[in-house]
């Protein structure tokens, strides 16, 4: 019997012992070797989403690094680890890549995972995986507005260098508006505005008149394009004071909102509970189906985009309006504004499991100078990291022109909290709940409960 | 003399002996014991994929367990779950393979191989393919079934999300019970067959009181392990990903969705160790019919 007890203790200690990583390594180490392999991962690839990234990588990024390091004498391989994945799944690989100490050299992140990976040593500060001199060293810092960088900070320490930053409009289609013998020239000042306008889109036979994302199979896009911005048009954020927001007023209006979007038949119910629901509420938009969609600027660049979106609308630039998110009314948003959105962006980081600290940020640099961030955007138009940058390419496009001048300057970033994501899922699931047909007090009860449980009584507000 | 063979009948010697079973064993505490105690083990910690406890989790003891016990999303996966078995395994490709079996036995072999031949098919086939075939039957953009129906508007995964898995199942699976009673039927003596025809048993009374008898093990075999497999199955989450909201969410997708979408690794150990346990008592019941009927 002794016996026994010592096995099962020498193997549960065994098995503590391998929970967690050792952490902390040189960031000097292999900075003098001559060959070097070196791998980018990111949520894109050649031919399907993100193909303008993947096809940068590949053609600009990979030919131009390898020959500048020859030039000195380094033979360096770049790889490009693609992906086509849901952005929730490429979340659980990259982190599940991390966790067991694999993963690329540089890898692509959604900012707001940053906070909980860096909590869980995934991800570690740049000063400590390519040294302080190093990273302080960096010119183009300089270029990077400061709401920007905040992007790849956690804790007040730099992780990433961030990949640019987006807003949040309300993207309408001008044909159903004009069908519908509406202006095609929109500006709503208020949710009933915007109620009422959808209502009036309802006349058209086969026409989704207003799709606000919901439900927990979007993930993150419900919380960011939907439930965001309508918390904020009620003057709150998720995160205020200290405190997360329980069932407060605001948030039994936010779901009120989409009662009556769901229940009035303005949105379709069926769509925000379908496994794919996003990429076909793109498709929609795309087949002049859906009349009004809240949606980030990757929607106008990515999505819809001619050339290359993975929805793509020929007639994009003549057919496609945007206007800025109304708050519930006029001066009723966070901070007492008329209008709202929300912002995020992707942040580049380095694995602090690399055999070439020093490499990987020599290649890091190359990924953010200016001419490669112009070259990235491939004559198209988007909110880059660098003022250099976005000063020269955004007034060729109204839409990101406008998203530059107009949206940035009210919107909000969301809270780069570890304890985030589980706020973020307790949202999507009340909104699924009033999708699904029940009461938003009940939802907002049920969203409270759920909340205490995931953070704690003590960080929530309301109820 | 006598003595020493009891012991070492083979006449390897113990270190030859344990030299031919050591690769085996070795194979097994790798990929079998080992993962079951490291299951064990993060099920009572509080370990997560992201976040602070990712890094130092710490151990909760059996907070994971009741949580689960007490969790509404847990209930409803063992409803469903139950649900699914029952409905699809136990009953649905088990009678849909013995009716085939059943039926199949006196037609032409052509027929018969072609009708077999379809039915492995299904069974062949990897997971994803098939996942994609039956996202497009039952899509509501145009879906077959749809159109067959005249509703081809109708999201028949959302709608009908757990008689959709049911039905799929019953058609991925029916195979191996189809093979098995084809097999066990062959067993059952000619001669019992004619002395029914004989004695005027109908199709039903036949089957009832002289072919069940001779396959009741087979049978019992059969249920348990297509159970088994059931119960085990991820392919409802290629379906419907346990939508919409949680109405197909069987076990085996609930602990995935928990652990590596919610990333609360130490939660969904604790689960899956409580599928493992159902399974168990499972396989305990079938066990204890089998051997009353030896």
């Amino acid at each position: 019997m002794r016996r026994t007890t010592i096995v099962l203790l020498s193997v549960a200690g065994l098995l503590a012992g391998c929970l967690g990583q050792p952490r902390g390594a040189d960031p000097e180490r292999n900075a003098d070797v001559k060959d070097v392999t070196l791998t980018i991962t990111a949520n894109a690839v050649a031919g399907g989403k993100n193909a303008r990234g993947a096809d940068w990588i590949i053609n600009w990024v990979i030919p131009r690094f390898t020959e500048e390091q020859k030039a000195k004498g380094v033979n360096a391989t770049v790889r490009f680890e693609q992906n086509g994945a849901g952005d929730e799944d490429f979340k659980t690989k990259v982190a599940l890549d991390f966790k067991t100490g694999g993963g690329g050299d540089i890898v692509e992140l959604d900012g707001i995972w940053l906070g909980e990976f860096a909590q869980a040593g995934h991800v570690r500060p740049l000063d400590d995986v390519v040294g302080k001199s190093e990273v302080d060293a960096w010119d183009g810092w300089r270029q990077i507005p400061d709401a920007v960088q905040g992007l790849g900070e956690f804790d007040g320490r730099r992780y990433g260098v961030p990949m640019g930053t987006d807003g949040r409009v309300l993207f309408y289609n001008k044909k159903l508006f004009a069908r519908a013998g509406l202006p095609t020239d929109w500006q709503p000042r208020s949710w009933d505005d915007v109620l009422d306008t959808a209502a009036k889109l309802k006349a058209l036979p086969g026409v989704v008149p207003l799709q606000l994302n919901a439900g927990t199979a979007m993930g993150e896009a419900t919380t960011m394009q939907g439930v965001l911005p309508a918390l904020a048009g009620t003057g709150t954020t998720v995160h205020e004071n200290g405190k997360w927001q329980g069932a407060t007023a605001g948030l039994e209006d936010v779901l009120a909102l989409y009662q009556r979007v769901y229940r009035d038949g303005l949105g379709d119910p069926v769509l925000q509970q379908e496994a794919k629901g996003r990429d076909r509420s793109f498709a929609l938009f795309a087949e002049n189906r859906i009349g009004i969609l809240l949606e980030s600027d990757y929607f106008w660049r990515s999505v819809v985009e001619p050339r290359t979106g993975v929805a793509r609308m020929a007639d994009r630039d003549t057919a496609v309006g945007w206007a800025l998110i109304p708050a519930r009314e006029p001066g009723a948003g966070v901070g007492g504004q008329d209008f709202v959105s929300m912002s995020g962006g992707g942040v580049r980081v380095i694995n602090p499991n690399t055999q070439y600290p020093r490499q990987a940020w020599e290649l890091m640099r190359f990924l953010n100078s200016a001419e490669a961030v112009k070259s990235a955007l491939a004559g198209a138009a988007q909110v880059t990291q660098r003022t250099d940058v976005n000063d020269e390419v955004l007034a060729g496009d109204p839409m990101l022109g406008f998203v530059a001048e107009r949206v940035l300057p009210i919107t909000r970033y969301r809270p780069g909290l570890a304890d985030y994501p589980k706020v973020s899922a307790a949202l999507q699931q009340a909104t699924a709940d009033v999708v699904a047909g029940r009461s938003p007090d009940e939802a907002a009860r049920s969203y409270h409960d759920a909340l205490v449980k995931a953070v704690g009584e003590d960080a929530v507000a309301g109820g | 003399m006598r003595a020493a063979e009891d012991r070492d009948p083979a006449g390897l010697g113990t270190a030859r002996a344990i030299g031919f079973v050591a690769p085996a064993l070795l194979l097994v505490g790798l990929f079998l014991v080992f993962p079951a105690l490291w299951t064990l083990y993060i099920g009572i910690t509080d370990y997560q994929l992201t976040g602070p406890a990712a890094a130092e989790p710490s151990v909760v003891g059996l907070d994971n367990f009741a949580t689960a016990l007490d969790d509404p999303l847990f209930a409803n996966s063992l409803w469903l779950t139950a649900l699914f078995v029952l409905g699809s395994a136990v009953v649905g490709q088990n009678v849909l393979g013995f009716a085939l079996a059943w039926l199949l036995r006196r037609v032409r072999p052509a027929l018969r191989r072609t009708v077999e031949g379809f039915v492995l098919l299904a069974w062949i086939l990897p997971g994803p393919v098939v996942a994609y075939l039956w996202f497009a039957v039952l899509s509501r953009d145009g879906g077959t079934l749809g159109l067959l129906l005249g509703r081809p508007e109708t999201a028949w995964l959302v709608e009908y999300p757990m008689v959709s898995l049911i039905v799929f199942n019953i058609w991925r699976g029916t195979a191996f019970s189809l093979l098995l009673y084809t097999s066990a039927l062959a067993a059952v003596p000619p001669s019992h067959l004619e002395t029914a025809r004989l004695a005027g048993a109908g199709g039903w009374q036949t089957v009832r009181d002289v072919v069940f008898p001779h396959i009741r093990g087979h049978v019992l075999t059969n249920t348990l392990l297509i159970s088994l497999w059931t119960a085990n199955d991820f392919t409802p989450f290629l379906l419907t990903a346990g939508g919409p909201n949680h109405e197909s969410e069987v076990l085996p997708v609930l602990i995935y969705r928990q652990a590596l979408e919610s990333g609360q690794l130490g939660y969904a150990s604790a689960m899956s160790l409580l599928l493992l346990f159902g399974n168990l008592v499972v396989a305990l019941v079938y066990l204890r019919l089998l051997r009353r009927r030896a």
